[in-house]
């Protein structure tokens, strides 16, 4: 196989399982999030900050594969 | 489809420094930060104006925020002002972006028509200094707090196997750390330009507007954790290990 056709492949392949983790990962802390309100909705100013920043955290293996895979397209 | 490409291009040479798209926006935010804040501290006033209100009960809600993380008045002062460097930086390029037109200013250089100004923080290298700025901070704080003799006992612990190894990991989370903390941002920024491009690209109108505001909110949170995790790291290794 070319190394161009590889190349696309292995980016393809990086993005389309780097995106696996992070979106069970945000799924879970927005479905923990909303049972924390539904059970105690006086928290939600501060859940709802939290959420936001754990997000932002969880989702940092996705950057990291989005990265590998900007690299191996166009560096 | 616009070209994408990992490095800044170079507008021209001083010597052997190279002066990039990404370098001439930085200076640009930084002078701005600068005369904003010299501006509001030079005509402070017992009763604050609109801009020193802003400016007040920005810094104040930033002092909170590390005071929350440290619980200790001392270390607040010691790490506010990075940290609150660290953010004010990230938070203002990531929003200058917004500004219309910023990218449509080109500098007609020899090779070809290249765009003046490209988001300050696409350019990995301005990351990198910030991410060792900090993780090279917490060596010099652990040594400075604890003495050298237990630095090098923190990586090299023979008293069990298990510890030795631990220790060696250790060696590796640091420079995980690297990685991991220039990475988040610089992947964020830079994921945000490709996506709005590619966006513009394939459907010009109305369609890459919901792209555009997602990236800028994910640069507002970006430039919060990026600063949050720098107090964090600092703080733990101002502990003192016993």
């Amino acid at each position: 196989m070319e190394i161009a056709a590889m190349k696309a492949l292995a980016a393809g392949l990086c993005m389309g399982l780097g995106a696996l983790g992070p979106a069970l990962g945000e799924g879970y802390i927005g479905g923990q999030a909303l049972k924390a309100i539904g059970r105690n909705p006086e928290v939600a100013d501060k859940v709802s900050g939290l959420v936001f920043v754990l997000m932002a955290v969880c989702e940092s293996t996705g950057i990291y594969s989005l990265v590998v895979a900007l690299i191996l397209l166009f560096a | 489809m616009p070209t994408i490409s990992l490095s800044p291009s170079v507008l021209f040479a001083i010597g052997p420094l190279q002066v990039t798209t990404t370098l001439l926006l930085q200076i640009v935010i930084i002078a701005a930060i600068a005369a904003l804040f010299i501006c509001v501290v030079r005509h402070w006033q017992a009763v604050p104006g609109k801009l020193q209100w802003a400016v007040e009960s920005l810094v104040l809600a930033a002092y909170d925020q590390v005071d929350k993380i440290t619980n200790d008045k001392a270390r607040t002062a010691k790490l506010f002002p990075l940290a609150f460097t660290l953010f004010i930086f990230i938070l203002v390029s990531n929003l200058v972006t917004v500004i219309p037109g910023l990218g449509a200013l080109s500098w007609h250089a020899p090779t070809g028509d290249i765009s003046l100004f490209r988001a300050a923080l696409a350019d990995y290298s301005m990351i990198l200094v910030m991410t060792l700025i900090v993780v090279i901070g917490c060596q010099v704080v652990f040594i400075s707090v604890n003495g050298p003799l237990k630095y090098v006992k923190k990586w090299l612990n023979f008293s069990s196997p298990l510890a030795f190894v631990l220790g060696l990991m250790d060696v590796i989370s640091e420079f995980a750390k690297v990685l991991s903390l220039s990475f988040r941002l610089y992947g964020n920024v830079f994921a945000g330009e490709v996506l709005v491009g590619v966006m513009t690209a394939l459907v010009p109108y109305f369609v890459p507007f919901p792209f555009f505001v997602l990236s800028t909110f994910s640069g507002v949170i970006q430039a919060y954790v990026f600063a949050l995790l720098a107090t964090i790291f600092l703080n733990q290794s101002l502990d003192k290990v016993e």
